[in-house]
């Protein structure tokens, strides 16, 4: 009894060691974990660094990576970057979007609405292979849910770049990334001092820039994630309380019966 | 019980004359005699139900929103995600809803093999829960291709390759099930219209499920027979509909602490890469309730072997109430089940967890032992064990194990005295 009892133990623990496993699978470098303010049971973003990162992205990603999910709309919503209307409508309107066809069957550009979507570096995938040596630049809308280690590896990988130690030859078009898959990504580093002039007149290091821009692509990934924590942490009060009341009751129904 | 039912109102005595509807759901839900002494593991039938209701309920909203066509489904889900309003919550209980759902239904199955709940005269309730679990696995397998991910896509065409393995006809069935030559919209639309009609089927079993239940009535932890009525049993209300609510709630805190907090914790970053049939993952794992049987299939080298054996580790559990040959139900009166069934739990959580892992190597090795284990288990071990256990002798009533007659005696001539 005890004895197999034991083993069951033995393998839910080791079921819980190979799921940790599973993340760290793959020969990469253990990624770095700064401070998140959107972490923890009521973790919010900082409306300040998502607007910071919503500079970046456009004056630095975007040339390549498009974020196919979002609309100019989002950046005033609630849990967001906040900005105002008017700041957000003067940052769709600095974007050529394809108009309706008109009366003469005529496609024309008109300026980006708040309610067009995000427009992409590319007219299609092909344009965009063409462009970066074969390697389509992927879609940042969901990006931070869709690796492993999220908002961290993102922000490590855009740090990651340094020297390639003199036995790794890498091709054309091939970086040195210490985070990456094999150490070898097709995306050249892009955030160097000063890549952006933020506006709000913070220093634009590195890690600031990763910071930011990385802050935001989580923002974007999950836009809700601000209300969801709200109510979870309602939710779960709520029902604690209730338990606690089921848990007398439930002692009081059954004292008689034994 | 249910005759005795009088509606105490003229309305509910004009609609009961006519359909004895009330009295159907007074006897089983009110005054049903259960025995005193369910313990925990018996909530979890209560916890099913509710969330197989969550599932409809929350999966019928998100069909309002849903667009089964691969070209607009990952769009769809994001648009569910981003502007329905509260959609990001219906789709992440409907999501995370799936998965405890497994976890409440393995527990359920894990306590009826503890104590022997499918032993005769329990047999078909048993039977019917493997058809639900059959149709749990279809529907939840089906729905995971709906966000037409990456791991959708390559699931649903490692899944439905497997039918190529079927002699002479096998290309034609799976081109048959496909609707074409490749994993595509076709198939999207009709996994979305089975997921969409299965949980109803489910539901009608379920009430099958409860029905043959309450014939029998409930097995309990001692095993024993309970005479209905008897002090060994109480009425279903209040005493359990209170004790399910509680254990409910206790769960539906671990249920809301990973839909608010860890949302995509028991999912796979890889679905939230839209499916690209020209780019095959590096691992494609299935959902975690289904990795047991998917080391099983990855066990055997031969891809029919595979699946024939797959199918048969869940065919092979509606025997069971006859491989399982003791008379003997609860595990507390069986000490070498006991032990036995301890190490059977133990090697499906090792299959599962070779399951996540790469079939190669010491982990393919490993997986075979377990595989034939799994097997061993119900067609060597369980009929051997009902001739050679010696098993503890049983109480004669619920009664018993807290008091023997001479206690009882002495206890009541004092209560005499003190009256």
């Amino acid at each position: 009894m005890k004895i197999s009892k034991n083993l069951f133990a033995t393998f839910l623990l080791l079921l819980c060691f190979s799921i940790t496993q599973l993340h760290a699978a793959g020969e990469m470098k253990e990624p770095m974990h700064p401070d998140w303010s959107f972490e923890g049971p009521l973790g919010k973003f900082e409306r300040a660094s998502l607007q910071r990162g919503y500079q970046v992205y456009t004056e630095v990603c975007s040339g390549c990576h498009s974020m196919n999910l979002l609309s100019y709309r989002n950046l005033i919503e609630e849990g967001g970057p906040e900005f105002s209307e008017s700041q957000a409508k003067a940052m769709a309107a600095a974007f050529e979007v394809k108009a309706a066809p008109n009366a003469d069957g005529e496609v024309e550009m008109r300026p980006a609405i708040l309610s067009d979507k995000f427009v992409s570096p590319y007219e299609n995938e092909q344009q965009g292979r063409a462009a970066n040596g074969g390697a389509y630049p992927p879609d940042l809308s969901v990006m931070v849910k869709a690796r492993h280690g999220g908002a961290d590896y993102l922000y490590s990988l855009l740090l990651g770049y340094v020297d390639a130690p003199s036995d790794i030859k890498l091709d054309d078009g091939v970086y040195y990334n210490e985070y990456a898959k094999g150490q070898k990504i097709a995306m050249p580093q892009v955030l160097y001092e000063d890549a952006v002039v933020y506006t709000d007149g913070t220093t634009a290091t590195p890690e600031q820039m990763a910071r930011d821009v990385t802050m935001f692509l989580t923002w974007a990934a999950e836009p809700k994630l601000e209300a969801r924590k709200r109510i979870g942490f309602k939710v779960i009060s709520y029902l604690l309380i209730l338990s606690v009341l089921l848990y007398f009751t439930n002692r009081q129904i059954w004292k008689d019966t034994h | 019980m249910s005759e005795n039912y009088v509606p105490k109102s003229a309305v509910g005595k004009w609609f009961n004359d006519r359909l004895p509807l009330l009295n159907l759901i007074y006897g089983h839900l009110l005054p049903y005699p259960t025995p005193k002494n369910l313990n925990y593991w018996w909530t979890f039938g209560g916890i099913l139900t509710f969330c197989l209701v969550t599932q409809i309920i929350t999966g019928l909203v998100l069909a309002m929103h849903y667009v089964a066509d691969a070209d607009l489904a990952f769009a769809s889900v994001e648009h569910i995600m981003r502007d329905v309003n509260y959609g990001w919550l219906l789709r992440y209980i409907h999501s995370n809803g799936a998965s405890l759902f497994f976890m409440a239904v393995y527990i359920h199955m894990a306590r009826s093999i503890f104590y022997g709940s499918y032993k005769e005269p329990r047999e078909l309730i048993w039977i019917i829960g493997v058809f639900i679990f059959l149709l749990m696995i279809a529907t939840a397998f089906m729905g995971y291709v709906l966000p037409w991910g990456q791991m959708s896509f390559w699931g649903a065409t490692v899944i439905t390759n497997l039918f190529s393995a079927i002699p002479l006809v096998g290309e034609s069935v799976t081109n048959w099930l496909w609707g074409g030559y490749a994993v595509g919209s076709p198939l999207l639309t009709r996994f979305f219209t089975l997921h969409y009609l299965m949980p109803f089927l489910i539901f009608a079993l379920v009430i099958l499920h409860v029905w043959a239940l309450h014939v029998p009535g409930n097995n309990n932890p001692e095993g024993i027979n309970v005479v209905q009525g008897s002090q060994d049993t109480v009425p279903f209300h209040p005493h359990y509909v209170v004790k399910d609510m509680f254990a409910l709630v206790v769960f539906l805190i671990v249920f809301a602490g990973f839909v608010f907090f860890v949302p995509n914790l028991l999912g796979h970053t890889d679905n939230y890469i839209e499916a690209n049939p020209l780019q095959t993952p590096e691992h494609i794992v299935p959902e975690w309730y289904f990795l047991p049987f998917y080391a099983i299939l990855r066990a055997v080298p031969d891809k029919l072997g595979g699946v024939i054996l797959m199918i048969s580790a869940i065919a092979i559990l509606a025997f069971l109430p006859w491989l399982d040959t003791s008379k003997v139900r609860s595990a507390k009166y069986r000490p070498l089940y006991r032990q036995f069934v301890w190490l059977f739990f133990a090697n499906v959580i090792l299959l599962g967890y070779l399951g996540a892992q790469t079939a190669d190597g010491l982990f393919l090795i490993i997986g075979r032992i377990a595989t034939v284990y799994y097997f061993a288990h119900f067609i060597i071990i369980l009929p051997l064990l009902g001739y050679i256990e010696k098993t503890k002798p049983l109480p004669k009533s619920l009664s018993e194990p807290v008091l023997s007659p001479e206690e009882r005696q002495m206890k009541a001539a004092a209560s005499g005295a003190s009256a």
